[in-house]
Order: structure tokens, then C-alpha cells, then sequence
């Protein structure tokens, strides 16, 4: 064994070839840094009550008192804008984390046991493939009614076969692997060398890739909230601004539609980058 | 051999969409309680009405025949009735697909021509700034969700410059096409990028390959090696993500359909799921799954005619 291979912390850290995609990925993680911050403490930092309505300031332009102005119940937009992170964020971590770990799981049954588990498992997701997850989110909120909770599940669901199809592609080149054999002649029971030899090596290419579909999320679940089936009116959330923000459009007020819609693509693009350079990195055996 | 092969094409294809419909069906018992409950939500339930809902899914029937039964209705067009608009679900879906699928139409062209052109042009410059220029605008596009390019849209130029409406499907032809210009490029914007990228990948593969080497050098004008000898051999990948776009476009439009105030498919959604009109979407939900199975095994069993490789097994390059 000449040089060792760094371990995946080295490799996460250590700084990438591109000074340009460097430059970017730093301010990616800045943007994702500063949301989760006024998400997180959105009380201590947002000038106004989210919803305090004053009707006698409706559709103010920008000024040193609303600095991105207010909307058509005269509530501040940026307060608005801050408090609606949490949402926006919650989501999409929520059905990545879940969507993760469920497809580990079926994709490790799947790879490592293969036979019937794995054609029916194989036959599952192609079904699961054909609907679309915004689909499934909207039919989860046709069965269980409005709001965040069933179209997250529906959407964990939805994203899970990827997350699972990625894990039994790499669970399989693994198990042919020398090592593996080495741990069955050495007595090790299977599946203590599938959860605690091959998953580790495994999960960070996978957690990787889970990390792209952040963005499509966040993007889906926003634009179920415009659709008025995801987070409720008056809670404030990008997507649920957009929509209640669209009446006024036509009378020429942009802004309390254009700064959720703005954090919506500044959020999807650093998180996007964020992702290409993660998989870029630990990369590793990803047949595109 | 051809023919066994889309035989077990068609096979596959007729046993997805038999578990979409089992899927489809069976969602509905997910829910806790009992079923008139369910499907009277938000309704009276008079005993008109659940007589009514009890007639129309057979409830009183056992659960398999129910399923059998709301299957052959549904393969002779019976999507059973709209609680909302006391109508056949099948005229409601019905009245609403064309201007549906016209936006999809236009939006599909709006994605080949832009996602075509700017691969290809990002693959014959490869590593050059014009091919950046290209992949950073394509993230960029990529990152505006339809509702987002929606307002964008609507804000410049239907209220700014007053150069199209902001609502509405219209009358005829001409003003259909007018009224979902914009409805067009909104749906199409995350889908260019996905076309863009899988062109230019696919072409750059293409361009490394030797054949093209050996072409140039046998002189071919480089137009021509291009068309012949890179495009052809680059759009195997390229239809397959076409395929894979048709269920996300039609999904999309209900996004766009109401940001636009269009009235098809994909408001009809949103408005069924709002008002709590199950058999509409179970309905509008089967079709968009099968349009997006049918397509795809369309476009599976098309590929060798377009690929001659592909029949050879796929593993041939």
C-alpha cells in the first residue's frame, strides 16, 4: 500500500482544483449558512411580527423602515421573507434525510440479497418512477388533506427509489469485492458485512448524490404551497407568499412576489452547486 | 425476433400500468375511516348522495370486485362521476385536455429547439468560454422553478410591457397559442436545461470516438460528419430524457395552469384536490402515469429503429 487513500473528511475538506468552483462553492455554503441562521433564529432578526397586518401601509415600496416592503396586508416583506426559511428549508431536509435512509435500506436488501428480493424490489420503483413526485405530493394532500406533513412523506417515498436504484448499483460492485470474501471465510455472518464493512463504504457517494435532490425539492414543495396545498395561509412560506402576492401583480407590485421567488433560485443554486461539488469529490464508482 | 421483443415490451408495459392501477385504486383505503366518509368530505352527506357514492364505487360490493369493476369502467371511458361538477368525470377531464396537451406541445417544441441548439452548440465548443457561458446559463435557467418563472414572466411582459394577457386560455387557435405563450416558456425553462445538458454530454461522447476521427480524415466536410457521424449516434440518450420529461411536463402544467389561469388538466387538479373531488384525480392522476408508461415504451420500442446498436443487445458501441 503506497500513498493511503485520505479519508472522506480529508477529501471534503481539502481544497479542489478549480479556484473557480472553489470560489462559488464557498459562497453556496455562505448563502446555505446565513439561511439556516435566519430560519433558525428568525424571532431574534426579523424587524417585524410576520404577521402583523397594518392596513394602513399596504404595498409600500422599499424604505428604511420596510426595507424590502410590505405586501397587500401591509405586513413587512423581509420579516415575511426570514421567517418563511423555515419551511422552505425544513421540507426538503426532512424528505432528503428520509428518502436517504430509505433507500439505503431497500438498496442494500436489493444488492446484497438479490434473487426474487430484488426483481420485485426492481419492479416496485420502475411503478414508483412513473409518477412524478410532485404528483404524488399532490395526491398524498388529495388523501390526507393540506399542509407540509403527508406530501413530505409522499415525497420521501417518491425520491427513495432513486436513493435505493444508486445503492444496489454500488452494494453489488461491492460485494464481488475481495474483502467481503475475506470477512465470509473469515466466519463474519453477512449481515454484520453488509451493515458494518460495505454500508460505510457505500453511504458518503450516496449521501452525496442525495444532497442534488435538495434543490428539487425545495422547488416542488415551494410550488405546492403556491398551488394553496402545502403550507397554509397566513403561516409565511416562499411558495404560499408567491401566491397570495400574485393578486397583485397585475396593480404593479412586484416586490412582495419577486423576494420569495428570488430566495427560492438563490437557495436552489447554492444548494445545487453545493451537491455537483460534494458528488464531485467523493465521486467514486458513479457511472453517470 | 423483433416481433417478440416488443412483445415482451408490451408485456412489461401492460404489468406497470396494471400495479399504477392497483396503485391508484388502493390509495384510497390509506385513509382511516370508512370510505362514503372519505369521498362526502366537506359535503352533506345526505342519503341522496351517499346512496349516489355507494352506487358509483359499488361500496356495499367486496373490495376485489370493487376494484374490477372501477377497472373495466375505466378501459371503456366510465372514470365514474365529479363530485363538484355533477358530471362524468371523463367530460370534465375531457373538456380540459386540449388545451393541456397544446401547452405541452409548445412547450416540448420551446424545450427541443432551445435544449438541442444549446447542446450542441455548448459540445462543439468544448472547454471553450462560450461552452461555459452555456452550462452556467443552463444551471442558472435550471434553478427557476415554473411558478417562479411564472411571476417573472407575468411581472415583464404581460403587465410591464402589456404585450401578452395574464389570464385566461383563450378563443380559436391563433389566440390559444397566444394566450399560452408564456404559460409555454414558463413550463419549459427547467426542462431546457435537462434536454441541454444530456445533448451536450451525449455529443461530446460522441465527438471523442474514433469513428469521427476517421471521417474527418476521410475528408467529410465537418457539417456533414457532424449530422451523419456525431448527431445521430448522440440521440440514443437524448429521447430517453425526452421520454422522461412527459410526466413531469404534464405535472408541471398544473403549476403553471394556475399561475396562468388556464384552464386544463392541471388546474382541474388543483381545483379537485381543493375541493375534495376524489375521482377526478384518481382520474387526471391515471392519466398522466400512463401517458408517461405509453411514451416510454413507445420510445423503447422505437430505439432501434433510430439506433440500429441499441437492438443489438445496447452493450455494442
Amino acid at each position: 500500500m503506497s500513498a493511503p487513500t485520505p479519508t472522506m473528511a480529508v477529501r471534503m475538506m481539502r481544497a479542489p482544483r478549480l479556484k473557480r468552483a472553489a470560489s462559488w462553492y464557498t459562497v453556496s455554503l455562505g448563502v446555505l449558512v446565513v439561511m439556516t441562521l435566519a430560519a433558525v433564529f428568525a424571532p431574534f432578526i426579523a424587524p417585524y411580527d410576520p404577521n402583523f397586518v397594518n392596513l394602513s401601509a399596504v404595498y409600500q415600496g422599499p424604505s428604511p423602515a420596510h426595507w424590502l416592503g410590505t405586501d397587500s396586508l401591509g405586513r413587512d416583506t423581509l420579516s415575511r421573507m426570514i421567517f418563511g426559511a423555515r419551511t422552505a428549508l425544513l421540507g426538503p431536509l426532512l424528505v432528503v434525510v428520509f428518502s436517504t435512509i430509505l433507500g439505503i435500506l431497500l438498496g442494500l436488501l436489493a444488492g446484497w440479497r438479490g434473487g426474487w428480493i430484488d426483481s420485485v424490489l426492481g419492479r416496485l420503483f420502475d411503478v414508483i418512477f412513473a409518477f412524478p413526485s410532485l404528483l404524488i405530493a399532490i395526491m398524498a394532500v388529495a388523501l390526507f388533506g393540506k399542509g407540509l406533513v403527508a406530501p413530505v412523506i409522499a415525497m420521501s417515498i417518491a425520491y427513495a427509489p432513486f436513493v435505493a436504484r444508486l445503492t444496489r448499483q454500488l452494494i453489488v460492485s461491492e460485494r464481488s469485492r475481495p474483502y467481503v470474501a475475506a470477512y465470509r471465510v473469515q466466519g463474519f455472518s453477512g449481515p454484520w458485512i453488509a451493515l458494518r464493512r460495505v454500508l460505510p463504504n457505500v453511504t458518503p457517494i450516496v449521501g452525496a448524490q442525495s444532497t442534488l435532490n435538495f434543490g428539487y425539492v425545495l422547488a416542488e414543495l415551494a410550488g405546492l404551497s403556491f398551488l394553496g396545498l402545502g403550507v397554509q395561509a397566513p403561516t409565511a412560506d416562499w411558495g404560499a407568499m408567491i401566491n397570495e402576492a400574485q393578486a397583485g401583480l397585475t396593480g404593479g407590485y412586484f416586490l412582495p412576489a419577486i423576494v420569495p421567488a428570488v430566495a427560492v433560485v438563490i437557495v436552489v443554486v447554492a444548494v445545487n452547486i453545493i451537491g455537483e461539488e460534494l458528488s464531485d469529490r467523493i465521486g467514486g464508482g458513479v457511472p453517470a | 425476433m423483433l416481433a417478440r421483443r416488443i412483445g415482451g415490451k408490451l408485456g412489461s408495459l401492460v404489468l406497470t400500468l396494471f400495479l399504477v392501477s392497483l396503485l391508484v385504486f388502493f390509495s384510497r383505503f390509506l385513509v382511516p375511516g370508512d370510505p362514503v366518509s372519505f369521498l362526502l368530505r366537506g359535503r352533506k352527506p345526505s342519503p341522496e348522495a351517499i346512496a349516489a357514492v355507494t352506487e358509483q364505487y359499488g361500496l356495499n360490493l367486496p373490495v376485489w370486485q370493487q376494484y374490477i369493476n372501477w377497472l373495466t369502467g375505466i378501459l371503456q371511458g366510465d372514470f365514474g362521476r365529479s363530485l363538484q361538477f355533477r358530471q362524468d368525470v371523463s367530460v370534465v377531464v375531457g373538456e380540459r385536455l386540449p388545451v393541456t396537451l397544446m401547452l405541452v406541445v409548445m412547450a416540448g417544441l420551446i424545450i427541443g429547439v432551445l435544449g438541442l441548439t444549446s447542446g450542441i452548440i455548448a459540445s462543439l465548443n468544448r472547454g471553450r468560454p462560450l461552452d461555459r457561458a452555456i452550462l452556467i446559463g443552463l444551471t442558472m435557467l435550471g434553478a427557476i422553478p415554473s411558478f417562479v418563472g411564472a411571476i417573472v414572466l407575468i411581472a415583464i411582459f404581460a403587465v410591464q410591457l402589456g404585450w401578452f394577457p395574464t389570464f385566461g386560455s383563450g378563443e380559436g387557435f391563433a389566440d390559444t397559442i397566444y394566450h399560452l405563450t408564456l404559460p409555454s416558456i414558463a413550463l419549459a425553462l427547467v426542462f431546457v436545461v435537462l434536454v441541454g445538458k444530456v445533448t451536450r454530454s451525449s455529443m461530446v461522447e460522441q465527438l471523442g470516438r474514433e469513428h469521427v476521427e476517421v471521417a474527418t480524415s476521410r475528408g467529410l466536410r465537418r457539417a456533414v460528419v457532424i449530422r451523419r457521424h456525431v448527431f445521430r449516434n448522440a440521440i440514443g440518450p437524448i429521447l430517453t430524457v425526452s421520454g422522461l420529461l412527459v410526466a413531469g411536463l404534464l405535472v408541471a402544467s398544473s403549476i403553471v395552469e394556475a399561475a396562468f389561469g388556464v384552464a386544463g388538466i392541471g388546474s382541474l387538479l388543483v381545483q379537485s384536490v381543493d375541493r375534495l373531488d376524489f375521482p377526478v384525480v384518481q382520474a387526471i392522476v391515471l392519466l398522466v402515469v400512463t401517458a408517461f408508461v405509453v411514451v416510454n415504451g413507445i420510445i423503447d420500442v422505437l430505439e432501434p429503429w433510430i439506433d440500429p446498436r441499441s437492438a443489438a443487445g445496447g452493450s455494442a458501441r
